[in-house]
């Protein structure tokens, strides 16, 4: 045994369902080592460090601290191990102080009294050189200072492991350099970090060791120093799967739909969509491609109608009455009637477009309640749109009445998207419709999108999978923390072009001040 | 005007004690609509627990003890209110169902419990109230002074006293962090190794127990042993007395005489019709409403109900 090694995970296998998200990952970790652990979406890394921080369960695996093979049940387990993990969403009580959150939960025996354990806080920010008020509200701190109070309640608690899942994500350059100089500090101080990032530059800069996951997979981890960003794209992405999806050339294409130097921010002021230009045409399916949060969704939303714009223009080419218009005026309801639609399958699938506990009838009524021309609703129409859909789509259902959460995910997505197609729209826009869908219904999915195509839609794809992307889009735009950084031609790109673009700095020319 | 405070300060702790379980059981996450059933439950507890004590020390021919005819009846009060507690809990704990309907239907079964178990015209408990009653004796020689502040029974001090202790252990002690920090984010207080279904347990438990005292205080101090008025209107008002209070105990201690004193304030103002004094009940509510809208409108993070107040937790959703 390697007394060097601080964590080590044995052929750690964990299903969800059918759908493996770790098959036989072995990984370790050194003391004092920074190592970066590498993926895309759903390559499970985040499964894995659950597994490690007691979150999750392994189905099958070993886990070693320390050279002893321990068994983690529960966070409280991991902490018993001195294991702390540093979660992407913060569990943090908002009304409560830094410190009083730093205390929640550690029963050390001694008296509880908040001055003492400020003290104790206070040792530890100066000791790694934290910036922090130990009595601020939580409500009243910005992202990087709650994940601040995330780290040292970790340390606190006395964790020599630390494992931190994107934290990057929420900050800003600065912020981050701020962050990484604290886990240098930290590694000096001989505690093992690990850390979870898409980000390619962040890996190369603070990582002692990458350990690249593909698929559940463990592929391999190198020494940062002995690899570049080329060969850890191409770990990461993968040989290229040939799908078989069919793809037709496109046919009379004109533009349909610009986009123009479009800049938002969100809630907290961060900018998500960075000057965003380019044109969908009609009669093509474009792909958009991005790490998940990259400002996919507020893209969508924007044309849609449901975000915000700072700067920029939408512009509409309308096919039936050749009129432009610009969508930033319209409300999303005018937007819906010009024929632009969108259908977003968000994570929790029923979250956005659909009422679970209504029946497929009343959902498709959900979109023409406005159009009926007595004062009582006109089921026929509906009824029958239902119908058709459930035939055309082979929705598994006892019937057109049945709530749609009880129906399975992949047909509550076949209803959603059936019913946007059944609108006859102009442009498509489709976020994630293949989420959580086996191989057959994802098939479906596509080819209705090839009709849409065929039949002279301008369709956004928005996807997950490179390997669809590539066989079912014409173009695909990559965008990366808010901005494009590229558009390729989908028969021509290759995997491994695209995954750079995703993952390759934007910050170099977009830092402020 | 001396009276009226009197009347007030009595009426006040007895929604004092309604309010301080109704606080605790809201900390942890748990809206209890369940109050007003819970205290005519204690109060039907207590004044059985004192019948069967003073019928069987009197047929016996035993001298009543003057400790254990209070002591008795507040225990059983107890253990009557806490058991409400835990059906509550085990109904939306264990059972996962929905908080208010719950409440609702505890305040219903509440009522109608305290109706079977209670004979209303019997005289024994006015006989029982006296125990309760029994003030200071030094209080009737200090004049107003005494008047206002000493002349109450033994159950005033004890709502006072309630108040106070929930109000350190909430603020200034591990266990009221932790409770806090389950009733704000259950989530965070699981991942942070805290028991949430343990701590919801216990503290509707405890919180229902301290309502019900509210319940047996308002038969035996505030109206001597009659059960002539209903118990679950009191029950509302140490509702909207958590709400008045931002989930302070220790302002409850006021704010539960400034309700006394509004809900009482009709009978002391001459020239008021019937239907008249009925407005001036609502006084209170409407005193609720005003807060509500004044705290929300602020929108201070400090003085809103915990986070989750009202929403199940379940491991599997987060």
């Amino acid at each position: 045994m390697n007394n060097n090694l601080a964590l080590e995970c044995r052929n750690i296998t964990k299903t969800f369902g059918r759908v493996y998200a770790n098959k036989n990952c072995s990984l370790d970790v050194k003391k004092g080592e920074i190592l970066a652990i590498l993926g895309e979406n759903g390559s499970g890394k985040t499964t894995l460090m659950n597994m490690v921080a007691g979150i999750y369960f392994p189905d099958s695996g070993k886990i070693f601290v320390n050279g002893q093979e321990v068994l983690i049940r529960s966070p409280k387990d991991a902490f018993e191990q001195k294991i702390g993990m540093i979660h992407q969403h913060f569990k943090l009580v908002d009304v409560f102080s830094a410190v009083e959150n730093i205390a929640l939960g550690v029963d050390d025996g001694n008296k509880y009294k908040l001055s003492n354990i400020t003290k104790k806080v206070i040792e530890i920010t100066q000791r790694y050189g934290f910036i922090i008020d130990p009595e601020k509200k939580i409500y009243d701190m910005s992202v990087s200072e709650k994940q601040t109070v995330e780290i040292i309640k970790v340390l606190y608690r006395g964790a020599d492991i630390l494992i931190l899942d994107e934290p990057t994500a929420v900050l800003t350059p600065q912020e981050t350099e701020k962050l990484f100089a604290v886990l240098r500090r930290m590694r000096e101080d001989g505690k093992s970090i690990i850390i979870i990032t898409h980000k390619m530059h962040e890996v190369l800069s603070i990582s002692d060791r990458v350990a690249v996951l593909r698929k559940g997979e463990h592929v391999s981890t190198v020494n940062t120093a002995e690899t570049n960003e080329t060969e850890l794209t191409e770990m990461m992405m993968g040989e290229k799967i040939s799908l078989d999806i069919t793809r037709s050339e496109p046919v009379n294409s004109v533009p349909r739909l610009e986009v123009k130097n479009i800049t938002s921010f969100n809630e907290e002021g961060r900018k998500v969509l960075d000057d965003i230009s380019f044109t969908a045409y009609s009669g093509e399916i474009l792909g958009i491609a991005g790490i998940a949060g990259s400002g996919q969704r507020e893209l969508l939303e924007s044309i849609a109608g449901l975000h915000n714009l700072a700067e920029g223009e939408i512009t509409y080419f309308d096919p039936i009455t050749n009129n432009i218009e610009n969508l930033r005026d319209k409300t999303p309801l005018q937007i819906r009637d010009l024929g632009v639609r969108l259908s977003f399958v968000p994570e929790d699938r029923l979250g956005m477009g659909l009422v679970g506990n209504m029946d497929i009838i009343d959902n498709m009524m959900l979109r023409s309640y406005t159009k009926g021309k007595s004062a009582f609703l006109e089921r026929k129409e509906p009824k029958d749109l239902a119908d058709k859909i459930i035939k055309d789509l082979n929705v598994a259902t006892p019937g057109a009445t049945t709530p749609v959460r009880q129906l399975s995910g992949g047909n509550v997505q076949k209803v959603l998207v059936g019913r946007e197609i059944a609108s006859s729209p102009s442009v498509l826009m489709a976020a994630y419709p293949v989420r959580g869908l086996d191989v057959n219904a994802s098939y479906t999915i596509y080819n209705l999108l090839n009709e849409q195509k065929v039949s002279g839609v301008a369709v956004i794809f928005v996807g997950e999978d490179l390997d669809v992307l590539l066989e079912l889009c014409d173009r695909i735009l990559v965008i990366n923390s808010g901005k494009i950084t590229g558009i390729v031609d989908g028969r021509t790109a290759k995997k491994e072009e695209i995954g750079l673009l995703m993952v390759k700095s934007t910050e170099t020319e977009g830092e402020e001040k | 005007m001396l009276a009226f405070i009197v009347s007030a300060i009595r009426l006040g702790m007895t929604l004092l004690f309604g309010s301080t379980g109704e606080t605790i059981t809201e900390k942890s996450g748990h809206l209890n609509l369940g109050i007003p059933g819970i205290m005519c439950v204690g109060a039907s507890c207590g004044c059985y627990a004192e019948y069967i004590y003073i019928d069987s020390v009197v047929s016996k021919g035993l001298e009543i003890n003057s400790i254990l005819a209070v002591l008795i009846p507040v225990l059983a009060t107890l253990i009557g209110g806490a058991i409400m507690g835990v059906l509550f809990s085990f109904l939306t704990v264990t059972l996962h169902a929905n908080q208010n309907v719950t409440g609702l239907a505890i305040t219903t079964l509440g009522v109608g419990i305290s109706d079977y178990m209670i004979d209303k015209t019997d005289l024994i408990y006015i006989r029982g109230a006296a125990y309760f009653k029994a003030s200071l004796p030094f209080a009737s020689k200090l004049g107003w002074f005494g008047e206002v502040f000493f002349s109450h029974g033994v159950l005033v001090y004890l709502a006072i006293i309630i108040a106070v202790v929930t109000s350190f252990i909430l603020n200034r002690t591990r266990i009221g962090l932790h409770l806090r920090a389950v009733g704000e984010n259950p989530a965070t207080a699981d991942a942070a190794g805290i028991n949430v279904s343990l701590y919801r347990y216990v503290a509707t438990s405890i919180g229902c127990g301290i309502a019900g005292l509210g319940g047996l205080s308002f038969i035996m101090d505030y109206l001597n042993g009659n059960w002539e008025y209903v118990i679950d209107d009191i029950g509302w008002l140490a509702i909207a007395l958590v709400i008045f209070t931002v989930w302070k105990p220790n302002f409850a201690i006021i704010g539960s005489i400034i309700f006394g004193g509004l809900y009482i304030a009709s009978s002391y103002i001459t020239g008021v019709s019937f239907a008249g004094k009925e407005l001036f009940k609502m006084l209170p509510y409407i005193v609720t409403i005003i807060v509500l809208i004044f705290t929300s409108m602020r929108s201070k993070k400090k003085n809103q109900p915990p986070q989750s107040l009202g929403l199940p937790y379940f491991r599997e959703e987060r």
